[in-house]
C-alpha cells in the first residue's frame, strides 16, 4: 500500500527539505529569516529546531553574499539550499548566479561540481507591494549552466525539491507562492516521474495548452470551462524550464495541431517565446494555427489593485484558445 | 606600517612587532634563497609573457611587476592544507603553490579558463569579475569551520583560507558582504589586499577615503598595513594571521602597500594617467632589488645571483617553446561540463555542430 499524505505545496517542500536534511548531512538550509521564523512563508518551519543551527541558519540580508557563500560551501563539499525571500530580491545575487554559479563547472573543466539549490517564491496574485510578485524565471532558464524547476502541486513539490538537492548541477527552484496553500496528495514512497519531464495533466484533442507553476491551476480551470462548451484542451505542466521537455509538447501538438503557451511572466523574450520558436521549427507541418502566447504585459509588474488585469486568467487563456481554433 | 627590510635592504624588527618577528627567526638561509629565486622567477616570467603578448602569442597579458614581494612572501605564509582564492594577477602566489606556469599562459592565450584542479592544488581559479572570489573564500572558510577544522590544536588538520583582492576591487559590494559573513561566522579567512595604487586608471584614493586596512573594522574584520615591497613583512604577517585564523580568531585583513610598475594589462596605456616621476619613484623601491641588497648584506655571493639569472633565461626559453607548441583546444571543451548531468539542449547543439563541421569533409569544401 502506498504511503500517501495530504499536504499543501508549502508543507510538501518542508517535508522534502526535512527528508534531504535527514538523508545527507552535507545538506545545509539557509536564507533570510528561515530559522526560528521558518521563513516568511513558513516553508522551513520547524527545521531549525529539528536540525540545529549548524544545518539550518539565518543569513544576513545580503543576497549576493547568500549565493556567493553557497558557492564556497559547495566547493567545500556541502549541498547548500539557499532561500531568496522574494522573486524581486534576487537581482543583487544576479552576478553570483549567472557569472559564477552557472559557469564554474564549465570553467573548471569539470573539476568542480556545483550542487547548489536556490529556492525562490515567485509570481503574483497575493496583493503584495512592489518587487514581491515577479516572475524572473526567464533570466535563469536562458542562462547556460543552470537548471530551472518549478512544481505546481504538492507531490511534485515534495519530490522535485529533493531531486534538485540531489543534482550535482545548480538548480533554480521556483515556488508558486500564490499556490503555497493549495493541498493535494503526496506519495511518500515513489517519485512520480523523471525530474525534467513535462506531464500531460489532462488529455484533450483540440488545443494543447502548455504552462507551469502558478498558472497550472488556471489552465486546468480554463480546460474545464472549455469542456463545457465542447472544446477539448490538453493541458501540459512543463515542470522543468531548463531543460524544457519539447518532446512532450511536440507529441501533443501532433495530435491537436494547436498550441497556446501561458505564464505570468511578460511574453516578450520569455519561456513562451522560446517554445513558440522551437515548436515552429520542429513541428511546423503539424500546426493548424500559429503558436499563441498568453502572459503578463511588457510592463513593470503593476501595483496590487491592477494585478488582476495583468495576470492571465482562464478567460484570457480561452480567448487565445478561440483564436487558435479560428484558423 | 609593518616593515622589516628598509629600501636599502637593512633588516630590523621594530619594537612592538615581535609577534611577527618570531616568524622570521624561524627562517633559514635556504628559505631566503627560495624567496629570492621565486621572486626572480616571477619577474622573468612576467617579462617573457609580456613579450609573447606583443608578438601575438597571447591574447592578453596581466603584468605583476613590482608585486613580487607581496605575492611570494604571502604565498609562502600559506601552509599545506590552506586554500587560496586569487584574483587574476596572482602569478607569484601560483608559483609558490606549484601551479604550472603554462596553465596561466594557456588561459591568456585563450586555450581555456585555467585548467588546473582547484581542490587538488588548493589554488582556486582566477576570478575576473572583481571581488566575487571573496565570497567564495568566505563560504569555503565557513565550511571549514563546519567541518571542525579550526582551533582543534591539531596543526596537521586545521586549515585557513586566504583570498587576494586588489585596491580597486575593495569598492565592490560583494567584498563588503564577505566581510560581514566572515565576521559573523568567525571564519578562518585572511584577506590579502595588494594595494598597487592603481585600478586601471583610477588611483586608490578614488576608491576609498579611509585607509583600506581600516575598511573591515566596522564589520568586525581588523586589519594591518604592511610594506608590500618587503618580502619578509609579507611572509611574516601572512604566516601569523593564517595561524591565528586556523586557531579560531576569525577573519583578518592585510593591506600590502605596493605599486603596479607595469600597465593594468597589455591593453592599457598608463602614460595617459600617471607621471613618469611617480613610476621612477617606485622603480627605485623595486622589491627584488631590495631583497637582493639584503641577501648581499647577509653574505650571499655573486654565484647565487648568476645562477638565478641563468635559471631565468632557461625559464624564458622553456615557456617560449611551450607557448609555440600549444595546440588548439578540442571543440568539445565548449560543450563539456556546462552541466555535469545530461542536458538535451547542449547535447543537441554539439551533435549539430559536429554534423555541420563534417559536412565540409574532403572534396566538399
Amino acid at each position: 500500500m502506498s504511503n500517501i499524505v495530504e499536504l499543501s505545496i508549502a508543507k510538501a517542500i518542508t517535508a522534502g527539505l526535512r527528508k534531504a536534511l535527514t538523508d545527507n548531512e552535507k545538506v545545509l538550509v539557509f536564507g533570510q529569516d528561515i530559522a526560528q521564523l521558518g521563513g516568511v512563508f513558513r516553508v522551513t518551519e520547524g527545521l531549525h529546531a529539528e536540525f540545529g543551527q549548524k544545518r539550518v541558519f539565518n543569513s544576513p540580508i545580503a543576497e549576493a553574499g547568500i549565493v556567493g557563500t553557497a558557492i564556497g560551501l559547495a566547493m567545500r563539499g556541502y549541498r547548500p539550499v539557499a532561500e531568496i525571500q522574494f522573486d524581486g530580491f534576487i537581482f543583487p545575487a544576479f552576478n553570483q548566479i549567472t557569472s559564477q554559479l552557472a559557469k564554474l563547472q564549465n570553467r573548471s573543466e569539470g573539476y568542480m561540481t556545483m550542487p547548489v539549490v536556490i529556492r525562490v517564491p515567485y509570481g503574483g496574485g497575493i496583493g503584495a507591494v512592489e518587487h514581491h510578485s515577479e516572475s524572473p524565471e526567464g533570466y535563469f532558464a536562458r542562462t547556460a549552466g543552470l537548471r530551472v524547476l518549478t512544481p505546481s502541486n504538492p507531490n511534485d513539490a515534495y519530490w522535485m525539491i529533493q531531486e534538485a538537492i540531489a543534482s550535482t548541477d545548480p538548480v533554480m527552484f521556483f515556488e508558486p507562492k500564490r499556490r503555497y496553500w493549495q493541498k493535494g496528495p503526496v506519495n511518500l514512497d515513489a517519485p512520480p516521474q523523471p525530474t525534467y519531464q513535462a506531464r500531460v495533466l489532462r488529455e484533450g484533442t483540440n488545443v494543447t495548452l502548455a504552462t507551469y507553476g502558478p498558472m497550472v491551476a488556471t489552465a486546468l480551470q480554463a480546460a474545464e470551462l472549455a469542456a463545457e462548451e465542447g472544446t477539448s484542451i490538453e493541458v501540459i505542466d512543463l515542470r522543468s524550464l531548463s531543460p524544457i521537455d519539447f518532446g512532450t509538447i511536440i507529441n501533443s501538438v501532433k495530435k491537436t495541431g494547436r498550441l497556446v503557451v501561458a505564464h505570468e511572466d511578460s511574453t516578450n523574450l520569455s519561456i513562451s517565446s522560446e517554445i513558440s520558436a522551437r515548436i515552429t521549427e520542429e513541428a511546423f507541418y503539424h500546426l493548424e494555427a500559429p503558436v499563441l502566447r498568453v502572459g503578463g504585459f511588457d510592463v513593470p509588474y503593476p501595483s496590487a489593485k491592477l494585478e488582476e488585469m495583468f495576470l492571465p486568467d482562464a478567460d484570457r487563456i480561452l480567448e487565445a484558445v478561440d483564436r487558435a481554433l479560428a484558423y | 606600517m609593518v616593515q622589516f627590510l628598509n629600501p636599502e635592504g637593512e633588516f630590523g624588527v621594530p619594537k612592538g612587532l615581535e609577534a611577527y618577528g618570531k616568524y622570521l627567526d624561524a627562517l633559514t638561509e635556504a628559505d631566503y634563497l627560495k624567496f629570492y629565486r621565486d621572486m626572480a622567477r616571477m619577474r622573468r616570467f612576467d617579462v617573457e609573457a609580456h613579450a609573447l603578448q606583443r608578438q601575438g602569442q597571447l591574447g592578453l597579458w596581466i603584468p605583476a611587476i613590482g608585486q613580487e614581494a607581496a605575492q611570494i612572501g604571502s604565498g609562502y605564509g600559506v601552509r599545506g592544507n590552506d586554500h587560496i582564492f586569487p584574483s587574476y594577477r596572482e602569478h607569484g602566489v601560483a608559483i609558490t603553490h606549484g601551479i604550472e606556469l603554462m596553465s596561466i599562459l594557456k588561459m591568456l592565450r585563450g586555450v581555456n579558463h585555467g585548467g588546473w584542479n582547484p581542490e587538488e592544488t588548493r589554488f582556486h581559479l582566477y576570478a575576473i569579475v572583481l571581488g566575487t572570489q571573496t565570497l567564495h573564500a568566505t563560504g569555503y572558510a565557513m565550511g571549514v569551520a563546519f567541518d571542525g577544522k579550526v582551533g582543534t590544536g591539531n596543526k596537521e588538520e586545521d586549515l585557513a583560507v586566504i583570498t587576494y583582492v586588489g585596491d580597486g576591487a575593495t569598492a565592490e559590494g560583494e567584498v563588503s558582504e564577505s566581510f560581514l559573513f566572515a565576521a559573523n561566522n568567525k571564519s578562518p579567512l585572511v584577506y590579502f589586499c595588494q594595494n598597487n595604487q592603481w585600478a586601471i586608471s583610477s588611483p586608490s584614493a578614488s576608491q576609498t577615503t579611509v585607509p583600506l586596512f581600516k575598511r573591515g573594522a566596522g564589520f568586525g574584520v581588523p586589519g594591518v598595513r604592511i610594506d608590500g615591497n618587503d618580502v619578509l613583512a609579507s611572509y611574516a604577517v601572512t604566516a601569523k594571521h593564517m595561524d591565528d585564523a586556523r586557531e579560531g580568531s576569525g577573519p583578518f585583513f592585510i593591506e600590502a602597500l605596493t605599486y603596479r610598475i607595469g600597465a593594468h594589462t597589455s591593453s592599457d596605456d598608463p602614460t595617459k594617467y600617471r607621471d613618469q616621476a611617480e613610476v621612477d619613484h617606485w622603480v627605485a623601491r623595486d622589491p627584488l632589488k631590495r631583497f637582493e641588497k639584503f641577501l648581499r648584506r647577509q653574505g650571499v655571493g655573486e654565484d647565487f645571483f648568476a645562477e638565478v639569472e641563468a635559471a631565468g633565461e632557461a625559464l624564458a626559453t622553456e615557456i617560449r617553446d611551450a607557448t609555440f607548441a600549444l595546440t588548439e583546444p578540442p571543440l568539445e571543451n565548449m560543450f563539456n561540463h556546462v552541466y555535469s548531468e545530461p542536458h538535451p539542449r547542449i547535447d543537441e547543439q554539439f551533435e549539430w555542430l559536429k554534423r555541420y563541421e563534417a559536412s565540409f569533409g574532403e572534396g566538399n569544401e
